[in-house]
């Protein structure tokens, strides 16, 4: 794509308009031809069989095991959506929609859910998917001894039976009218009853192992009994891990690869003139935070916490950290692609002058506070931290900086610091975001914030079925967490990806790089 | 002359036990531990603990050293705390491709590195040497990653010659590996040559100083005969060692070009490891490294004492 900044290109990913939805505003306004505007020109292209998709991703290591419950990175996220398919997927709309679970149906109340298992699906070893297969990958993350990543997510299901041979009941403790976005979650992949080869695995997705060194290289076949007809067009894909960004960035121009995740925001721009690219940028919930613990002093009063949310000059941070890959914060982590964002809610503008007046209003002449930083929070924490550092000062915040090593950051300063940064890879529902980090039980609280009201609107909303109702729910919520919460979150990333002009059908998706997870068996190579 | 070479044995076999004891307490000085690496953000305290709990991280770090060290012993290197897999099998198919690529390099960097630093002793002061010197000390005057960098843009991005990834794996034919590897070779080769080169060429000026050289040019001898034949012999005790020193960096050094060139060797294995605090791997890859050093070294120092008499002998 040559110009990713025309106002159409813009209008598509902005209003993540179908192809279709797309072709006709297009031509609605009779441009599409007369400027030779083609924004991916595999749209118009059918999908094509065979070749190699060779993909070049960040987010692998040596210690990398397709054992479900252990996926934490991006490469075995999309290894795991090659091999295996999960129960609900999100479509690029996010929205659930079947995947092996073919149709779901709430009980009033949302506590109870009967989910139909999909017919006619078998495994790589010939074996039929029932619902036995889908209890147990379910249960491999349940219980005492499981590890999984997603356990907690889990713990409010208190049942979970077979109710027929291809139907599911699952019941939970309260109700929870997203139970189908949560069961989405990528570690969610089903592999046949009473499997635990991990360093084999067996699936029912689009392509069947053959080749797999951790951390280094892995090649997956094509599955030729694949389900979906209209899914896993190339014969095989190599997935090469590089996570050198510059390494990355070179195997893609040189044409080593056919496609990259986590482009640099840096270098994205360098990259874009290169004629025989994509880049593909997706919006989502993708979000940086500055982090205050509400619990200890000066961040436990709101004055104070107001006064830093008005010392940040967002777009000039947006600007130059993100060169504009991403869309403006508004202290509350719900993205605008989120079917509940609350459009009403007025943008938060870099004002120093408010900062000074809640400052005074908190009996403070100005305030020193230290921020700990490192790069390991997000690509260029360091240097938004620079740039708000000066931007505070106008508004009497003297910003100390402390910086702290990358590799134990997680550890050691997330959630222990009582100033520091972060970010959230963002969650399908605004339900599953503010339960995660909001709700004052939370395990990653990470502003130690506590809001009774926030609490228990949060768990009405939760249980209720009718969308009106729930909006007007989530609004409220978000506004509280923009006035009252502990995260300043000036700005949300886009999800950008690279990809040579010969594949087909690669699209933005609000979940995540690479579609989704889903890119190999959504995409083709032209000849 | 035996019981110098057995002291000196002896020696690195001492300096190779300190080395495990300061690996085990510098990798227990990490802040941070594996559970908590492999669970990510998402790891909460019932999880971490469960995970500890089944990595026997709860045992006291003395016991667990000894334990290591009775393992190495038997030529076990223990498991991976990240995967379960067992670190050697891992570890032997990485070291064979790093040792591949430092083999590659030391055939091309070690005869290129001596030869230039001969004909430089021979033409002293000319516009060779000076050249020689001038660009051998600017290769290795930037960092190794830099140099390979511009190896890219210039042969993969812009010439297109080789690929920028060089991705080995056990079905790569021989032909294939010499060929994705020629940048990380040409790398490292550029990184080494300098001080190898310098070496040589300091070590036969020194001894083309002596009186007996002198003698040999009043005899008429030809200029390159007298450094080869004469000098070179004399001036060989510094330029094995510093060969062996860059023999040992070829293998431990290459880290950063591991990375730049997306190799898989012993170095982006441990770096890996290092982000992930997979202690064992850690403990396992310097040890490795450490043993490397010692081994050459001892080689180099044995070699020295072989090819001077007056070591020999102590004072």
């Amino acid at each position: 794509m040559k110009d990713n900044n025309s106002p159409l290109t813009k209008l598509m990913q902005d209003a993540q308009l179908s192809r279709r939805g797309f072709i006709t505003s297009a031509s609605a306004v009779g441009i599409t031809s007369a400027l030779g505007f083609s924004p991916f020109s595999a749209f118009a292209a059918e999908p094509k069989k065979g070749g190699v998709l060779k993909l070049g991703m960040s987010g692998g290591n040596t210690s990398d095991t397709l054992d479900p419950t252990l996926f934490s990175d991006w490469v075995p996220l999309n290894q795991a959506y090659m091999l295996m398919n999960g129960l609900v997927e999100i479509d690029e709309n996010n929205k659930a929609t079947p995947e092996l679970f073919s149709a779901w149906e709430a009980k009033p109340g949302a506590a109870e859910w009967v989910f139909t298992v999909r017919d006619g699906v078998t495994f790589h070893n010939g074996k039929k998917l029932d619902a036995g297969d889908i209890l147990y990958s379910i249960n491999l993350h349940r219980g005492d001894k499981s590890k999984s990543a997603i356990k907690s997510q889990l713990a409010p299901i208190t049942g979970l039976t077979k109710q027929g041979d291809n139907q599911i009941l699952i019941t939970l403790d309260s109700g929870n009218a997203d139970l189908p976005y949560l069961l989405a979650d990528y570690h969610l992949v089903v592999v046949p009853d009473g499997f635990t080869d991990w360093s084999h695995p067996i699936g029912t997705g689009g392509y069947v192992f053959d080749q797999y060194e951790p951390g280094v290289r892995s090649l997956f076949k094509r599955n030729p009994n694949y389900w979906k007809p209209d899914r896993a067009f190339v014969d095989a894909v190599e997935v090469l891990v590089i996570n050198d960004p510059t390494a990355r960035t070179n195997a893609m121009i040189s044409g080593q690869v056919h496609a990259i995740n986590r482009v640099d925001f840096k270098t994205v721009d360098f990259l874009k003139r290169s004629p025989a690219l994509n880049i593909v940028r997706s919006s989502g919930g993708q979000h940086f935070t500055f982090l205050m613990d509400c619990s200890v002093a000066p961040y436990n009063n709101n004055d104070v916490r107001m006064a830093i949310k008005h010392g940040i000059d967002r777009q000039k941070i947006l600007d130059t950290v993100l060169r504009g890959y991403g869309s403006l914060g508004n202290d509350h982590p719900i993205p605008k692609t989120d079917r509940f964002f609350n459009h009403s809610l007025e943008q938060r503008v870099y004002d120093p002058d408010k900062s000074q007046f809640y400052l005074k209003k908190a009996g403070l002449a100005d305030l020193k506070i230290e921020l700990s930083s490192s790069d390991a929070a997000f690509a260029g924490a360091l240097d938004a931290a620079a740039l708000f550092q000066g931007q505070a000062q106008k508004g009497g915040i003297q910003v100390n900086i402390k910086r702290q090593p990358a590799d134990s950051y997680w550890d050691d300063v997330w959630m222990k610091a009582p100033f520091s940064m972060g970010y959230w890879g963002g969650r399908p529902t605004a339900d599953q975001m503010f339960s995660t980090a909001y709700q004052s039980t939370a395990k990653w609280n990470d502003t130690h914030w506590k809001d009774e009201k926030f609490d228990a609107l949060l768990l009405q909303a939760r249980s209720l079925l009718d969308e009106g109702k729930r909006a007007e729910i989530y609004g409220e919520l978000q506004s509280i967490v923009r006035d009252n919460g502990g995260a300043m979150i000036p700005l949300f990333g886009d999800y950008l990806d690279a990809a040579s002009k010969k594949v087909g059908g690669i699209k933005p998706h609000p979940m995540f790089n690479f579609m989704g997870g889903r890119l190999a068996e959504r995409v083709w190579l032209e000849a | 002359m035996k019981k110098r070479i057995l002291q000196r044995v002896l020696l690195g076999i001492i300096t190779l036990w300190l080395v495990s004891v300061l690996i085990f307490i510098g990798t227990e000085m990490l802040p941070g531990d594996v559970a908590t690496a492999i669970l990510g953000q998402s790891a909460t305290p019932e999880t971490v603990a469960a995970l500890r709990l089944q990595l026997g991280l709860d045992e006291p770090s003395m016991l667990r050293y000894l334990h290591w060290l009775a393992g190495i012993m038997h030529g076990d290197l223990g498991h991976s705390l990240a995967n379960g897999r067992a670190i050697s099998d891992e570890l032997l198919p990485r070291l064979a491709n790093t040792l591949f690529l430092a083999g590659y390099a030391a055939v091309i960097a070690i005869p290129l590195a001596v030869g230039l630093g001969i004909a430089s002793a021979i033409w002293r002061g000319s516009v060779f040497d000076r050249l020689a010197n001038t660009l051998t000390l600017i290769s290795i005057s930037v960092p190794e990653f830099f140099v390979g960098y511009i190896l890219v843009i210039a042969f993969a991005i812009r010439l297109t010659w080789f690929p920028s990834l060089s991705m080995v794996d056990s079905s790569s034919s021989f032909i294939d590996r010499l060929y994705v590897c020629t940048l990380p070779m040409l790398t490292l080769t550029l990184v080494v040559l300098a001080h190898m080169l310098r070496m040589t060429r300091a070590s036969v000026t020194a001894v083309m100083a002596s009186p007996y050289i002198e003698s040999a040019v009043l005899k008429g001898i030809p200029r390159w005969r007298i450094v080869v034949f004469h000098a070179l012999p004399n001036a060989l005790a510094p330029i094995i060692n510093v060969v062996a020193f860059n023999l040992a960096y070829l293998v431990v050094g290459v880290i950063l070009v591991e990375v730049v060139f997306v190799y898989p060797g012993i170095g982006q294995y441990m770096v890996d490891a290092v982000t992930k605090r997979d202690l064992p791997v850690v403990q396992a890859c310097g040890l490795l490294f450490g043993g490397t050093y010692i081994f050459l070294n001892t080689t180099a120092d044995l070699l020295a004492i072989w090819c001077n008499p007056r070591l020999r002998h102590a004072r």
